[in-house]
């Protein structure tokens, strides 16, 4: 049995780390690792850059061709697929969020990690809020923390 | 307890209206049914068991459990859950009695139709999209008070495949299928209407149909019946499980996403499969804390992305653990839960206290098949379907002609099979009633069939696989 399947928290071991070049370009990073029939990321990726051998088959980003123009993340139903990007200073996580409030630009929220733990703050640099209420929202956070930081709470 | 802002639900505002609940002045909002708009009064005993005279509270939501019968305008054992509450209602407790065989003011109504359905969930109204796209006449009867069974309430967004509108809330699925039913002008649609019973076949399947407010009786004559009546929510026994606040997590997700009054302020989840972590994830949305979710099994069910994002907003998964007594005076004020060792007992010294005011379970459903039975289907316990299923082959046919099953009734599965299952069985009973055959139906047949099939591939379809594997090997034996 996976560590996983045991806590409901996914190990970095079972993901696919992008490299430094990467995650400077900025890419998806893909957290669904079980066998599910859903593909809906590969459907909505306008430079192809997900694969999957059947529909159950997890996602494959394919690092070269992808742009972080976050559509999966938008799209998964699953709201397994994050947008990681290092800056010089810090690092730039686009996460979907269904809660309220939402955040707006600038404020200072919570970084919390995959166990809802608090981590760091993080500042608020982009709101997108999608037609179905799925909101998109980029933090910055420490260039160290760009693999840690997996949600937010607002503060006030 | 009502919901005043939800990050993906509107919950518009309707009219106020009064009632009477005992005598006592409450307010309602149109469209709301009786046992919600009590609960949104904070009144959550709706009646008491006959013999030790228990408080009994709201459980299923979906009229299905009968924990919530009450006498409403002086008519005995109302499910007060998909009743709605009216202006000027009367409303009474402890009052339970059978009702007079008298039948006053009572309208009787006769109807032919082509294709009966019960039950209007997205397989019950999957199929009669197929049937009335085939010109049929379709007759689609559902107790509740509206259309959408279980999808109207299912905040999140499907998974699957683009075709099978993947990436889609289930709310907004219901509509969808709801729009494309109406357009059709052979489909007629009795809500609020429970089909009571089958009388046999006599120039056609007969079968009587109520609406017990309305104090209406039909008596229906079909040509082709399909029983789409869905599933209810099991119950596991430990002190105190009758306590009201013990609810299921589907009637909960009734009472929160459909009338948008919250269940309590603090849950204790039972049950880590998909229902149970997506239904904890959803009470957060609405504002409502929910302590943690305990799972006998030493594994999660659900998928892993649902219990991931549960955990990063801090929720914790407690496996190999379980529910030991629900305890409080009239109303859950807490549960002891424990860990179970590998041969399920609990863990002695392991005992922990969970302050809450409700505890969900979410530990499984069972077929809505009786209906099924009381026609005389050939039936079999198949485990892996939930219960006891009618035998039907591919097609969605049962062992009596002309009566078909689709959805969780013929097997618990996901929205998305039921919605497959349906159009089956809405196709092959329209093919059934024409008199030539075409080639082009048989093929749109096939590929429903073969994607129904890819959608039972992979690890998590391996419970659906054996549970249709089994039921059509009997269908085979039995000739059907």
């Amino acid at each position: 049995m996976k560590e996983y399947e045991k806590t409901g928290v996914i190990g970095l071991d079972e993901l696919r780390i992008p490299s430094e070049k990467h995650i400077k370009k900025g890419v998806a990073v893909s957290e669904c690792i079980q066998e599910i029939p859903c593909n809906p990321c590969v459907d909505v990726c306008p430079v192809n850059a997900i694969s999957m051998e059947t529909i159950n088959s997890p996602p494959v980003v394919d690092y070269d061709r992808c742009t972080g123009c976050a559509q999966c993340v938008a799209v998964c139903p699953g709201l397994a697929i994050f947008v990681v990007k290092k800056g010089d200073d810090g690092a730039l996580i686009t996460i979907p969020y269904e809660f309220l409030p939402v955040p707006e630009k600038g404020e200072v929220v919570k970084a919390l990690d995959r166990e809802g733990n608090e981590v760091d703050t993080a500042v608020v640099r982009r709101v997108i809020t999608k037609k179905d209420n799925t909101c998109l929202i980029t933090v910055e956070v420490k260039k160290d923390l760009v693999m840690v930081v997996r949600n937010i709470r607002v503060m006030k | 307890m009502r919901i005043d802002r939800h990050p993906i639900l509107h919950f518009e505002k309707k009219k106020e209206i009064y009632f009477r609940y005992n005598g006592q002045k409450i307010k309602a909002f149109e469209g709301e049914t009786i046992a919600s708009a009590l609960h949104a009064a904070d009144i959550k005993i709706l009646s008491h068991s006959i013999k030790y005279h228990r408080p009994r509270g709201f459980f299923c939501g979906i009229g299905k459990c009968s924990s919530c019968l009450m006498r409403v305008n002086g008519v005995p054992n109302v499910r007060s859950c998909i009743t709605p509450v009216e202006s000027g209602m009367t409303v009474e407790s402890d009052r339970q009695q059978l009702p007079s065989i008298d039948f006053p003011d009572g309208r009787k109504e006769d109807i032919k139709t082509d294709i009966l359905i019960a039950g209007a969930g997205p397989a019950g109204i999957s199929a009669a999209i197929e049937a009335g796209k085939q010109g049929k006449s379709v007759l689609l009867v559902d107790e509740n008070p509206s259309m959408g069974g279980q999808l109207i309430k299912q905040t999140h967004k499907f998974f699957g495949s683009r075709k099978e509108r993947a990436g889609t809330r289930g709310i907004k699925i219901a509509e969808e299928l709801e729009d494309e039913a109406k357009k059709l002008s052979d489909v007629k649609i009795l809500l609020e209407t429970s089909v009571l019973g089958y009388y046999g076949n006599n120039k056609g399947h007969m079968l009587g149909a109520a609406n017990k407010m309305k104090n209406v009786l039909y008596r229906i004559t079909a040509k082709k019946v399909i029983f789409a009546c869905g599933a209810q929510e099991d119950m596991i026994s430990f002190p105190g499980n009758d306590l009201p606040g013990v609810y299921g997590a589907g009637g909960v997700q009734t009472l929160m996403n459909v009338y948008g009054i919250k269940p309590g302020n603090k849950v204790l989840m039972v049950g880590a499969g998909n229902v149970g972590i997506i239904v904890s994830y959803q009470l957060l949305q609405a504002g409502v804390d929910v302590d943690r979710v305990v799972e006998a099994l030493p594994k999660i069910g659900g998928y892993s992305v649902h219990a991931a994002k549960l955990r990063r907003n801090g929720v914790p998964i407690y496996t190999s653990h379980s529910i030991k007594e629900v305890y409080g005076d009239g109303k859950v004020e807490g549960a002891i839960i424990a860990r179970l060792d590998d041969k399920w007992n609990f863990v002695e010294g392991s005992e922990e206290d969970v302050k809450c005011d409700t505890v969900c379970l979410a530990v499984g459903l069972t077929p809505s098949a009786r209906l099924l039975f009381q026609a005389g289907v050939k039936r079999d316990y198949v485990p892996e379907a939930g219960g006891h299923v009618a035998i039907h082959n591919g097609e969605m046919e049962t062992s009596v002609g002309g009566i078909y099953v689709a959805g969780d009734s013929s097997g618990i599965e996901e929205a998305s099979t039921a919605m497959l299952e349906g159009r089956i069985a809405g196709l092959s009973a329209s093919m059934s009633l024409n008199h030539t055959k075409n080639g082009k139906e048989e093929s749109v047949m096939k590929e429903y069939i073969r994607t129904l099939d890819e959608m039972r591939k992979g690890p998590f379809g391996i419970k659906a696989r054996e549970a249709k594997r089994k039921i059509l090997q009997e269908a085979l034996n039995e000739g059907i």
